[in-house]
């Protein structure tokens, strides 16, 4: 029993020594830091530091920039994460229904855009939104429809971005969802369709409510993925225009590594934790009310 | 086993990979220039080192779009380079951290250095508090390009000389229908109503750079003035990002006059089409009346040392190197950057093109921009507000109140630290 | 017959969704074999007139986009064997071994997976200085050294070992590193490759903390590489498809070669979870 303990104790080291020094102690630094005014003069001279409480949250509260950021963060999530959710569950659906052929290749192809590097695949969207040359108003050209300037009107380019990580996402979601519809035993559906239910009622009455546990994951998994949204923008639009594409995570990067404005970027990032913390806790109750 | 192997075949490439090693009794310099000039100046690098045998030089090249936080990361790491170019307004920022060295020693005692060869509102931007952080390396500063056949139909063949006829001209061109649009001023550059509000007396900061002064008439003056222009329909509120292709535009007539710098001049001899060619140039920014000067800002780089390096010697020959007339010129033929020194003005292609007589006059009356750490984010916050303003969403009153208010945020701490070096001194 | 309709627009709507889906990655391929402008032609080209390897060309010999892969390469392999085997260390300890406090610990661990990396970010950046790592593999390397995903997921799996072999070994006089490597390893091959192939890709495509700790080109990993070319190379639309498609194609590749492997991992990562 003892050797065990002492086994057990070798065999964790390697993993909790890295966790805590370069995980968990970050974290709880990054709390310190957010209530000091650490900057570029601290650099300088380390004198130059004082401890603030919690101004850097209420300069926070109290600037623009940071509930633009704020808005931003939660339009691009609060659309393109239900967008993404609505895709996948379609496409599961569908690569799941009994009569559909090459279930594999159709799988691999959705899921494609899942591995593809994030950086890359923006580039390759920065240029098929481009309001001239790019595919895409190419392509409504011929249709005869409008060709706006996607990434260019501050109305369109957050939503240009959300088609991108719906592109990008839907996929991993659809696994997900492939997994969680195998698992309804097959006996249900004859069942309701012995009530003389058709594909609706079906789907209404059987598959979403035995979906639900697999809802709550995909949500909560979506959720924190796309609060933290930061590549996209920093490729394509740089938060621009009219800031309207700046999120939380861009935010911190600029304040934190651009203008070394550490306090008050640790603040941002504490404030995105506590909003990821409220979503997963949000999903978590109506789930549970249900 | 194999597995272990693996490993220990992976933690040798690791360790052979994150340093290079160099040859021996060879002194090794990083120096990391930013964009094109990093490009151009690892040509430029053999003749140095064929002169200085003994010094090895490793040549960064870092993307303008991410030079800024690159080089605050790695200063910030201990990771920076013996010797770098830098934009001459970082220089501030990075002497707040106590970054670079003081390069006043080695000026005095250079043989080839003299301060007096050089502009002195450019060589101005290097000095903070009594210290030079850097040397001029090349100069950049705002005038007007203009359509000289529009210009001239509207009766301004030299470009219109004042802030009136800069706003004549425009509405003549309107209402001609000579161009879709007059000007084109870029909503995400700061650089067109900064170099306004200096040409109308505006110091942007209070003279000791605690405070903004973006309220006073005159910031607030020519800043309401060049919303105006949009206002009138003069120039497009368009940014960077939603310009396809500028020469393309500006020869079809889309617009007629430009505020920008030197590299233009090579970019538009590039691209512009041939029947073109004789139809543009440039001159001073509008001063704001016949009775004042026109002044425009000093930009450029400077080359400095960081005070961590080891081989500062090393990184001063470079320097030295680098800053020599003929090298300027040389530097100048490649990249279009116009030369730090007023002796290597005499170069036969500057001579020879005649767009750059307006940049030498202008560069005799530049002005340095306000030498805080935070102007680059100030900076931010004029185009930021000057967007809003132009695309109407705020006024102008209200977009010069808020700079002031963001101005005075941003630089609480330095007024904190400013009076406590009183209070002990 | 209606049977008939619906399979026929079944597959209908999978091949229009597969098209739209592949067609970005299509249109960087395509593009990235023309010559320099012929992306922005009208009428548009789908496929190069001309192809050329000219974009290629550049990026290796100019740009040396060579030295770039060669970073990824060894970021994303460092992190696989590192995570892989401290991931397996400690996903073996939580599920087979007798210690105390285990479910107290291993919860704490759990919380780790709501925590947004960039909470610690800045902390991490000024720890690397006090360790002279920024700007080295090492950099890149070590914050993801171990995963509470990777130990999560092996855990589940070795859970399912059964106890009787283990005991068997031990009876036998076998160390418990023995065990470990002789019987647990071999057995958690799936999970190894799973998560392995996981850990690899993502190390891959990582790209803030990358953009934050390696500073200069010989280090930058393809990402940071790619995005730093797009601020400069903002008009050369065939150069910056051929930069993605370098960036891009290992991890498709592989991924196609391995993806039993890695769907496998976000079933058990949801499913069971």
């Amino acid at each position: 029993m003892k050797s065990e303990r002492r086994a057990a104790l070798l065999f964790l080291a390697p993993a909790l020594v890295l966790l805590t020094v370069f995980f968990f102690a970050p974290v709880v630094a990054g709390f310190a830091l957010s209530l000091t005014d650490f900057d570029l003069y601290t650099i300088g001279d380390p004198h130059n530091i004082r401890l603030v409480g919690f101004d850097n949250y209420r300069e926070l509260i109290g600037s623009s920039i940071f509930w633009t950021s704020f808005v931003n963060t939660m339009y691009f999530a609060l659309v393109g994460g239900p967008l993404t959710v609505a895709v996948s569950l379609a496409a599961a659906l569908l690569i799941n229904a009994k009569a559909a052929r090459f279930k594999a290749l159709f799988r691999t192809v959705y899921f494609a855009p899942v591995v593809t590097t994030l950086v890359a695949v923006s580039i390759v969207f920065k240029y098929i939104y481009h309001p001239r040359f790019g595919m895409l108003n190419r392509a409504l050209d011929t249709l005869g429809l409008p060709q706006p300037d996607w990434l260019g009107n501050p109305k369109l380019a957050m939503l240009a971005i959300i088609i991108l990580a719906v592109w990008k996402g839907f996929g991993y979601t659809m696994i997900i969802f492939v997994a969680g519809l195998q698992q309804i035993p097959e006996e249900l559906y004859e069942a309701a369709r012995l009530d003389g239910a058709g594909a609706w009622k079906q789907f209404r009455h059987v598959t979403l409510p035995l979906l639900a546990p697999t809802f709550l994951f995909v949500g909560i998994v979506v959720a924190i993925g796309q609060l933290q949204i930061f590549a996209e923008p920093y490729v394509m639009t740089r938060g621009g225009p009219l800031n309207k594409t700046v999120t939380m995570v861009m935010l911190m990067y600029e304040q934190g590594f651009k203008f070394w404005k550490m306090g008050y970027a640790a603040a941002v990032a504490f404030v995105l934790f506590l909003v990821i913390g409220a979503a997963t806790l949000v999903q978590l109750k109506m789930q549970e009310k249900r | 086993m194999t597995r272990l192997r693996w490993l220990a075949i992976a933690l040798l490439v690791l360790s052979c990979g994150t340093r290079d090693r160099g040859r021996a009794g060879v002194e090794r310099i990083e120096f990391w220039g930013l964009g094109r000039e990093g490009e151009v100046v690892a040509e430029m690098i053999p003749d140095f080192e064929k002169r200085h045998p003994e010094i090895d030089v490793v040549v960064q090249q870092i993307p303008w779009t991410a030079a800024h936080e690159k080089l605050l990361t790695a200063h910030v790491g201990n990771a920076s380079p013996d010797v770098a170019q830098m934009g001459n307004t970082w220089i501030p920022e990075f002497a707040a951290m106590n970054a670079l060295d003081d390069l006043n020693p080695f000026v005095a005692q250079s043989k080839t250095l003299d301060a007096r060869d050089y502009f002195p509102g450019i060589w101005a931007t290097n000095v903070v508090g009594g210290a030079l952080y850097g040397v001029p390396w090349y100069v950049d500063t705002r005038v007007l390009f203009y359509r000289s056949d529009i210009l001239a139909a509207v009766g301004y063949p030299n470009g219109p000389r004042t802030w009136a006829e800069f706003a004549e001209a425009s509405r003549r061109i309107l209402a001609e229908k000579r161009c879709r649009f007059a000007i084109l001023m870029p909503t995400n550059e700061w650089e067109p109503p900064v170099v306004l509000a200096m040409s109308n007396g505006s110091t942007l900061l209070t003279p000791d750079g605690t405070r903004g002064a973006f309220r006073q008439p005159q910031f607030a003056n020519a800043f309401a003035y060049y919303i105006d222009l949009f206002h009138r329909g003069y120039a497009p509120s368009v940014s960077n990002a939603q310009i396809a292709n500028l020469y393309q535009q500006f020869a079809q007539g889309e617009f007629a006059m430009y505020i920008t710098g030197p590299w233009n001049v090579g970019e538009f001899r590039r691209r512009l089409p041939a029947d073109m060619q004789d139809k543009w140039a440039t001159a001073p920014v509008p001063a704001r009346d016949a009775q004042t000067p026109s002044v425009s800002m000093a930009g450029g780089s400077s080359l400095v040392v960081f005070r961590a390096s080891l081989h500062k010697e090393a990184a001063r020959k470079l320097i030295e190197f680098l800053s020599e007339p003929a090298q300027q010129v040389r530097f100048f033929e490649v990249t279009g950057d116009l030369p730090a020194r007023r002796s290597a003005w005499t170069a036969p292609a500057l001579v020879a093109e005649p767009r750059f007589p307006a940049f030498r006059t202008q560069l005799e009356s530049v002005r340095p921009l306000p030498q805080v750490p935070e102007w680059e984010q100030i900076a931010t916050a004029i185009y930021d507000r000057g967007e809003a303003a132009a695309r109407g969403t705020t006024s102008v009153a209200a977009a010069v109140a808020e700079l002031d208010h963001r101005a005075d945020l941003l630089l609480e701490k330095r007024r904190w630290i400013v009076s406590r070096k009183r209070g002990r001194s | 017959m209606t049977r008939r309709v619906d399979t026929i627009v079944l597959h209908g709507v999978l091949i229009a969704g597969g098209l739209i889906t592949l067609f970005p990655l299509f249109w960087m391929l395509s593009a990235s074999f023309m010559t320099s402008g012929e992306a922005t032609t009208f009428p548009p080209h789908f496929l190069p007139h001309h192809g050329t390897l000219a974009q290629y060309r550049e990026l290796f010999l100019r740009l040396n986009i060579g030295r770039a892969f060669l970073s990824s390469a060894i970021v994303a392999i460092a992190v696989t064997i590192f995570s892989v085997l401290f991931g397996s260390m400690a996903g073996y300890a939580f599920a087979k071994l007798r210690f105390g406090g285990k479910q107290r610990i291993f919860g704490l661990l759990l919380i780790a997976l709501v925590i947004p990396p960039q909470v610690g970010m800045l902390p991490l950046f000024l720890l690397m200085k006090t360790f002279g790592l920024v700007n080295s593999y090492w950099g890149a390397i070590i914050p993801s050294m171990v995963t509470v995903f990777g130990i999560f997921l092996i855990r589940q799996f070795m859970l399912s070992v059964p106890d009787d072999l283990l005991e068997a070994a031990r009876l036998d006089g076998a160390s418990e590193w023995r065990i470990y490597w002789t019987i647990v390893l071999p057995l958690a091959r799936p999970i190894l490759a799973t998560l392995a192939t996981f850990m690899f890709m993502s190390t891959w495509n990582d790209f803030m903390w990358p953009l934050i700790i390696l500073s200069d080109q010989t280090h930058y990993t393809l990402p940071v590489a790619l995005a730093n070319l797009s601020g400069e190379h903002v008009l050369d639309v065939e150069l910056m498809m051929a930069g993605s498609v370098v960036t891009v194609l290992p991890v498709l590749l592989l991924f196609i070669a391995l993806q039993r492997f890695y769907i496998a991992g976000i079933m058990q990562g949801s499913v069971k979870g």
